[in-house]
This record gives C-alpha cells, structure tokens and sequence, in this order.
C-alpha cells in the first residue's frame, strides 16, 4: 500500500512537471527536487523506471531530441491522457489529504 | 506478459543507457559550473543518480519474460555445449532418431490400418450385416467377403427395417488385357445406392444411383477410382465417355470417385467399380450372380434414426428364419438345407471397414510396437548413460555454481535444456526415418499385391505419438541425470578437485544398473528375433511334399470357350509345352498347391452313408499324367493317374497318407478300395477306385497340418481350361515365360494368361513371418549394438576412475593380464546380471509371440540359450578394448598423475 502510494504520487509529480511543457529526465527531476523546496530527495535515477513505466501506460510519450548544451537527449510530453490522469490522481490525493487533516485534528502543540 | 516489449527489449535498454549516460553527462556540466573539478563533478553526478546497472536491470525485468529469456539461454547454451562435443550429441540424436523412427513407422502402420475409420460420411452410422457365428454353408466363394448370394441380397433389401440405406459390394479381380498375358485389376461390384448410402461424391461425372443397378442391365457404365484413373489416364479430365476394357468387353465410363474413397477394405484399394447388374455380362461364362449357392456380396448399411447395432442384430435375429427359408439354393441336399435354414443374421459396427489387412497384421504390429517401444528404451538409457558420465565432468563446474548462489532448479532446469535439445532433434530426425520406414514397409508387404493400398498420410494422431514420444524420452534421460548432477555437496566436489567424488560410487552404481537393463531388453529382443528368424527357417525349408524351386504356373483362359472344347485345347497346349526347350516336365491341374484356389467334397468309403463333417471333408484336384513326375510327388504304393484313365473307363483317384488314414481309418490295404462323393439333387454320386498312395503334400498353406488330398483324373472330372505346371531346367523363368507365351500365340492368339512361380507364391504367403523375421533382427541388431555402446562407455569410464589404482597394482608386481582380466571380470559380472534379467523377460514375453511362431515353442531353450550366447560373446568382444587399454596403462606415468 505505502509503495504504491509513494508511486503513484512520484507519477502525479512528473505528470505535474510535464504540464508546463517538453523536457527530459534531467530537467524533471531538478524540477521535481526544487519545487518540493529540497523535501523530496529522492537519487535521481529512480526516476527513470517511473518514466518508462508511464510511457508503457500512455500517459506520456517520448522524442529524441537536442538538449540546450548540443547533446541527443530523450524528451517526455504528456499526452491527453495523462492530462486526464493527472486531474484525477489530483482530486484523490486532495481528498486523502483533507482527509487525514480531519482524523489528525488541529495541532495542539 | 506483454509480447511487443519483449521483443524490444534490447532496444529499450539501449535507450536507457543513453538516456543514464545523458543525465550523467548534464549533471557532470552544472556540478562543473559549480566550481566542481571534472573528477568530482563526475562523481556527484553518479551520487545523484544512483546505481545505474541496477536501474537498467530493473527496467529490463520490467520489459521481458523471465521464464522465457532464461529458457531461451539455457537452450542457446544447451546447443553451445552439444556443439562442443560433437561425438557425443551425434551418438545421442541419432540412436534416439533411430528409436523414435521405429516407433513412428510402426505407430503410422497401426494407425493407417486399425484406428481410422472409413473416409466416408458419417462412418460411425454404418453397420454390417454379417453371419451369427461360423456359418458353415457350401457353394462357390469369390470376392474379398463373399457374405451373400444375389438371392439373399434381393431378400435383404426389401425385408429390412433398420437401416435407412443399404449398400452391397464384391471386390473381384477382372482383366484389362485384351488378349495375351493378363492384366489384372479390382472391380468393385456395387448396388446402385451405394455412393449414396456411404455418402461418396464424385470427382468427375456422377456416380452410380438405382437407375444404373436394373436387373439384366447392359455394360453400361464404369466408375474409375483415384487411383485408377490417374494410372490408367493419366488422370485426363476427356475420360468420360471413353470406354474401358473389362475381360474384353468395353465399358463407358460414367464418372471418376473423389479421392479419399479407396474402397470399403482398409488395405485393398478398387480400380472400377460397376453394378452388380452387369456382372453376367463382364464375367461372362464365369458369372455367379445368377446361381443360388454363389456367395459373393457383402452388405452393410446406414442406420436408420433411432437405430442402435443391438436393436438391428434383435431385428436381424428375428427375421432371420423367413429370409433363409426364402432362399434355400435348390441344389442342396436335404442336410445341407436343413443347416441353411439354421443360420442367423447379426449387425456389427462398420465405422473402420473390413480389413482382411488388418485382421492379419494387428497381433503383429502391436508386437512390433512393444518391439521398438523396448529399442526406444535402450536408447534412453544409453543417452542416460552418456549424460551422466559428462554430468561427472562437469562436477567442479556445478559446485562452484551451487556455491556462489545458483539454485538447484536453476541447474536441473540448465540441463534439461541440453535434452531438450537432443530429444528435439532426435524428434525431428526421427518423424523423417519413421516416415521412410514406414513406405518401405508398405512396399514390402506390397509385394506383387498390386492392389495392397494403405493410406500413409500422417494425422493427428501420428503427430501426437511423435510428439509424446519426444517430451517422454527427453523427461526419461534427462531428469534423472539432472537430479543426479545437482545432488552433491558442493564443498566435496570442490576439495576432491574435480577427480570425482565419494558420492560417485553410487553413481556408477546407477550407470552399471542402467548397463545391466540394457543387456536384458536386448536379450529379449534377440530371443525374439531368433524366434521369428528360426520360425521362418521352418517355414521356408518344410517339405512341402513337392517340389518347391523351378517350378513355373501358366493360367490359361479362353473366354467363350465351351467345356466341350477344353480338352483337347488342353492336349494341345500341354503337348506343345514338353517339346519347349528348358522344360524338364509339363502338367495340369485344376488346383494347384498354395495357389489359393480350394476344391473340397464330403467323402464316403464304400457305400456308407456318412455325416458331412469336418473328418471326412477332403480336398481334390484332377490332374493329368505327368503331375506327379513334373511336382516330385512321392508314390507309396499302387500307380499314379495314367492316361489310360480316360473319360468314360471306371473314375479313378490317387490318395494321400492322411486321406488313408481319415476315410479309411488307417487300412493298411488300400488299394482296390471305393470311396463316393454323395450326390446332390440334380446329380448322381460318384464312386471312385483308388489305385495309389502318395505321401501327404501341402494343399492350401504351408502352416497347414497334414490334409487329405484325393488326386482324379482331369481326363474324367473336365472343368475348362486348368492350370499348366511346368518344370524348368536349366533355363531361367524369364526365358521360360517368354517360351509359353509364344507357344500359346501360336495355339490360338485370343488365350490369355497369368504366371507365377512355386517360389513366389510361397513368398507371397510367408509374407507376415518375412516381415517379423526381418524387422525383429533389425530391431535386435539396433539394440545390441545401443546396449554394447553403453556397456563400453561404462567400463571405458571405470577404466579412467581406477586409472590411479591400476598404476598401484601394477607397480607392486601385478601383470598386464591380471588387470586385463579384472576389467572382463567387471564386465562379465554386469553382462551375467542383464541376461539373467533378460532370461526372465524373455520367458515372460515370448508367450505373447505364440500365435506366429511355427515349428518351436515360445521358449526353445536352443533358441534362447543361442541369443544369451551370441549377446555375451559379442558384449565380451566389446569389452575387450577398454580392458587391453587399462592393460596397456604405464604405472609410473599413472602414479604421476594422480594424487
């Protein structure tokens, strides 16, 4: 259960990142790393399974192309699906949230 | 399981590693742009990703199928090491080819000749009316199945209420010559539903329908068969409506059957097929279909719905005594008429046909089978053999696995894969040999039976057997090894550096046990082919009682011949014939010896009356003068038939031993004796005085017991044209036929005739004991030769293990003979174990060869004694070698060697 939902919230993440646009394996998980403000610091290489596996699935698909430094460099765009995917991961994840913010109470520190 | 990603599963990896390689190769810049030195850059650059080969594994396993992609490794690995030891695998694939080939040919026999069924619609719907038990009833017998007279059939077709459709049919033999030698070919005779019935369709034309089967109907139709029509026409599509000649009378031809339908006879194929109605015309004076004691039809039928084979035998049962009161041949006497009305109908499954084929070739087949089921045993366990002898090679190299991780399964599974592979080829090598085999089988039993048709396509059920054969065999040489191999303790195997282990006396011990049962099958494989080889000797050198070689028939007709004109175009030919050079004697017969031909009467001495039964029915043939000269009958007393016994002087007969012995109760005097055949209504009896004894000869088959045989005078019992024997000297068959042939031309050019000589037919009819003689040493030669590889492999390997000893033993004074004779010992001791075991086997399965064995028992002990002696002289001759090689080991050089 827990590996699945670190999972699937690892997926949300790269789905979220590739939103904005095109870009490859670096690029995502620098992204990832900084807008979690340095909470998820994950090794960069788990990233890379994720990225297949989302690929198998259809919600991202990928091209070859040339990084901004001269180098071929796989990127990842996400597909419609993956929109599609993303907005439900979102809602579940906010009702979990919501959720667990209920059970947990306010701080009472 | 995802099939695309597995086949792309090298390019995926590829990718990733670019991918690894571009991020390693981005993050090394920015930590360079960082101040980073090159070195430490690309250091915290691998940090940050993390171990790179282990994301590629884990992605790989994502995209492939474990199972899969290790099996297909061990195979690639498998062939690898079959390559590397070439030897080895060539022996294993071919003797399993081998065996397998046997099997398969054998199995495609079985199946061709007694699990298909008829290729017809709906097979299993069809019933055959045939006899309540033996049915004894007397006449004239022609065709395959002679059930039925016309009389019957006609008494059948309109009574009967269980069948829907009815179909009648005679396999006869006509001529398509139209004058000189004989042509032969098979005319189907049949009703005119019968296409119908079985649901046969037509290739080319149309088939039969009632219309066609009107009684006295003219020569007006013929339809070809497949096989006919491509031999004859050469399968032109303009035949219908040409004609085909039938013992000289042309017939249009209608139609060509499709060519699936080779008859109703699993094994005898038709070439024509025609109404019963024209069969007076076709045959002309010899037709049948007109007399009340011609039986010559067989009849089976499409069950009506509803219908079961017990209700029809109930319904056939119980209208059975109207029927045979309806058609009481008017010729018999009161006796025979009585039994007549006795007799009693029954149905009978017909899904498969009849097959006279099948009848006399299922016990032997099913021997076969065993037979090459036992080679194919052999060879396992020699593969067996030689795959534990290289599992023991290869002990340092499965410890050292074990030892570093690999799981047993891991390995057992690695070598099943080697015998797979070998099974696999094995299996594919062997579905070819069988193949062949199984053709030059049928082309052995095919002999001069041109007709002998079997349907050799494999079916499902050869593939399967093929198929089980190959996984069976594979599991059979191959887990045992493999459980054996994978059993060590590691560490053992690893300290005893690689010379074998402790453990591997057992093993030895299981290769010695596998050495021992070979040694035992194949004993009881040479039994039996001695078995058959001696029976067949018997059969080969039985004193007939005649002269067997060199002996020529001639058979003459004449069609439209009249019986008044017989004898002297009879006179004429014979005398014609003894002046022809090469020719030591001429005579004629009307039934000659084992030609199949059968004449037989019921017989009384004096005027009694007697019971027509078995003990007084003899056989006859009328014959001319030089009979006895020209076949080598041996005269005992009294005079041959002479030509002074001529029409109208007092009927004379010569009688054989048993003759005397059955009619005469053993009379020593029997000359001047009388003995009558009873009369039938329409005729009177007739007495004949006998005036010679002959010693028995046989009359219709070589395995017969001695029979009564009375031989008359042809000049006072005249019957058409008969047969002409003739003895040659000095010259061969070839010049001999060619000699009767011009002098008949010369006699009158429309005679036609058929040759064959003693020989061939005794060959002919020795056929089955041929085959078994023949395939049962093949098969035992096969087998001895496997379980002597596998003896010489065993003791070849024990040789090399006590190498060391034998270097002791000879340092410390023994002699090269002593160490010589410990390695015979070794063998002799294992040879002894297998013939004892194959003693009992032998004793045990013989029995079930009983029934084609002639002239000995199941166990002579001459013949089982001669195997066991034969298998150890030439087992001991292979053992030889490694003995003389362990003599010939230099002690020091061995001492050196070992530890």
């Amino acid at each position: 259960m827990r590996k699945d939902m670190l999972q699937g919230t690892l997926d949300m993440l790269v789905l979220k990142t590739l939103v904005f646009g095109p870009a490859h394996g670096h690029t995502i998980a620098h992204a990832i790393e900084k807008s979690s403000e340095d909470i998820l610091q994950v090794e960069h290489g788990s990233l890379y399974p994720a990225l297949h596996r989302l690929e198998d699935q259809g919600l991202i698909a990928s091209f070859w192309g040339t990084s901004e430094n001269n180098r071929k460099a796989k990127y990842y765009r996400i597909t419609p699906e993956g929109r599609k995917h993303l907005a439900s991961e979102r809602n579940r994840w906010e009702a979990l949230v919501r959720a667990v913010g209920r059970v947990l109470g306010p701080q009472t520190e | 399981m995802n099939w695309r990603r597995y086949f792309e599963r090298r390019k995926r990896d590829e990718d990733l590693a670019h991918e690894l390689e571009f991020y390693l190769a981005h993050e090394t810049d920015a930590n360079m742009e960082l101040g980073l030195s090159p070195r430490e850059a690309g250091a915290a650059a691998r940090r940050k990703l993390g171990n790179a080969t282990l994301l590629r594994e884990k992605t790989y396993e994502m995209n492939t199928i474990a199972f899969l992609d290790s099996l297909m490794r061990d195979l690639r690995f498998g062939l690898r090491m079959l390559r590397l030891n070439a030897g080895y695998s060539a022996v294993a694939i071919l003797s399993l080819a081998l065996g397998i080939g046997a099997n398969t040919a054998i199995f495609r026999l079985l199946d061709a000749v007694q699990m298909r069924t008829l290729p017809v619609e709906r097979p299993e719907e069809l019933a055959e009316i045939v006899y309540e038990g033996r049915a004894s009833r007397s006449g004239h017998f022609s065709g395959r199945r002679p059930m039925f007279t016309s009389a019957q059939w006609q008494q059948i077709r309109t009574h009967q209420q269980a069948f829907q459709g009815l179909a009648a049919w005679s396999l006869m033999p006509v001529d398509l010559a139209e004058g000189g030698e004989a042509r032969r070919a098979y005319s189907l005779w049949v009703n005119g539903d019968f296409f119908n019935v079985l649901g046969v369709k037509p290739l080319l034309g149309r088939l039969f329908s009632e219309a066609d089967d009107t009684p006295g109907c003219a020569a007006s139709g013929a339809v070809l068969s497949h096989g006919f029509w491509q031999r004859e026409f050469a399968g032109r599509t303009d035949v219908l409506g040409r004609t085909v000649t039938l013992n000289r009378v042309p017939v249009p031809i209608v139609g060509v059957a499709e060519q699936s339908f080779f008859g109703t006879e699993v094994g005898r194929s038709f070439d024509i097929a025609l109404p019963i109605c024209s069969e007076p015309v076709i045959r002309g004076e010899n037709s049948g279909s007109k007399r009340a004691n011609f039986w010559w039809l067989a009849v089976a039928g499409r069950l009506s719905r509803g219908w079961t084979v017990e209700k029809a035998t109930a319904h056939l049962n119980a209208v059975s005594p109207s029927w045979f009161a309806a058609t009481v041949p008017p010729m018999y006497r009161p006796q025979e008429a009585n039994l007549y009305r006795s007799l009693k109908l029954r149905a009978q499954s017909f899904a498969q046909g009849v097959s006279s084929l099948r009848r006399e070739y299922q016990q032997p087949l099913n021997l076969l089978l065993a037979i090459s089921g036992l080679v194919l045993l052999i060879a396992c366990a020699n593969i067996a053999n030689l795959m534990l002898a290289r599992a023991t090679v290869r002990e340092r190299e499965f410890a050292i696995r074990l030892s570093i991780g690999a799981s047993r399964w891991r390995l057992v599974r690695q070598l099943l894969a080697e015998s797979t592979v070998i099974a696999a080829a094995g299996m594919l090598l062997g579905a070819l040999i069988g193949g062949i085999l199984s053709r030059a089988l049928i082309a052995f039993m095919t002999g001069s039976l041109r007709n002998l048709y079997v349907d050799l396509t494999a079916d499902w059920r050869v593939a399967g057997f093929v198929a089980a054969l190959g996984v069976a065999t594979c599991l059979l040489f191959g887990l045992i090894p493999a459980f054996r191999a994978t059993t060590n303790d590691p560490a053992e195997a690893l300290k005893s550096g690689g010379r074998g282990v402790s453990g591997s006396r057992e093993r030895l011990g299981l290769r010695r046990g596998l050495v021992v049962s070979q040694v035992g099958l194949s004993l009881v494989l040479l039994a039996g082919a001695f078995l058959f080889v001696r029976s067949l000797t018997n059969l080969m050198t039985l004193d007939a009682g005649f002269q067997k070689d060199g002996i020529l028939v001639a058979q003459v007709t004449l069609r439209g011949l009249n019986n008044d004109q017989a004898p002297a175009l009879r006179n004429q030919i014979e005398a014609r014939l003894a002046n022809l050079p090469g020719v030591a004697a001429v005579a004629s017969a009307s039934v000659v010896p084992l030609s199949g031909s059968v004449w037989n009467e019921f017989v009384a001495p004096g005027t009694e009356l007697v019971e027509e039964n078995e003990q007084n029915l003899s056989n006859f043939t009328a014959v001319t003068p030089s009979y006895f000269k020209t076949l080598g009958l041996r005269l005992l007393t009294g005079r041959p038939i002479e030509s002074r016994d001529r029409a109208g002087s007092g009927l004379v007969a010569v009688i054989s031993e048993t003759f005397a012995k059955r009619i005469f109760a053993g009379e020593k005097e029997v000359i001047g004796k009388t003995f009558r055949i009873p009369g039938r209504p329409a005729e009177t009896a007739r007495q004949f005085e006998v005036v010679g004894l002959v010693k028995d000869s046989k009359y219709y088959e070589l395995r017969e017991d001695s029979v009564p045989v009375a031989f008359v005078a042809l000049a006072q019992n005249e019957t058409g044209l008969p047969s002409f024997v003739l003895r040659g000297e000095g010259t061969s068959v070839a010049a001999l036929i060619d000699g009767v042939k011009t002098v008949l031309r010369e006699v009158n050019p429309n005679l036609l005739v058929e040759f064959s000589t003693m020989r061939s037919q005794i060959d002919q009819s020795l056929l089955r004991e041929r085959l078994m003689a023949h395939l049962s040493t093949f098969f035992a030669i096969l087998a001895g030769t496997l379980a002597l590889i596998g003896l010489y492999g065993v003791l070849s390997y024990a040789v090399a293990r006590r190498r060391n000893e034998f270097g002791i033993r000879m340092a410390l004074g023994a002699d090269r003979g002593r160490i010589v004779r410990i390695v015979l010992f070794e063998a002799g001791l294992l040879v002894a174990c297998g013939l004892a075991l194959g003693l009992a086997g032998t004793l045990f399965a013989a029995r079930t060869a009983q029934g084609l064995l002639f002239g000995l028992t199941p166990n002579d002990p001459l013949t089982i004694l001669g195997a066991a002696a034969s298998l150890s002289l030439v087992a001991l001759a292979a053992a030889y070698f490694p003995a003389a090689r362990a003599g010939r080991i230099p002690p020091a050089e061995a001492l050196r060697n070992g530890e």
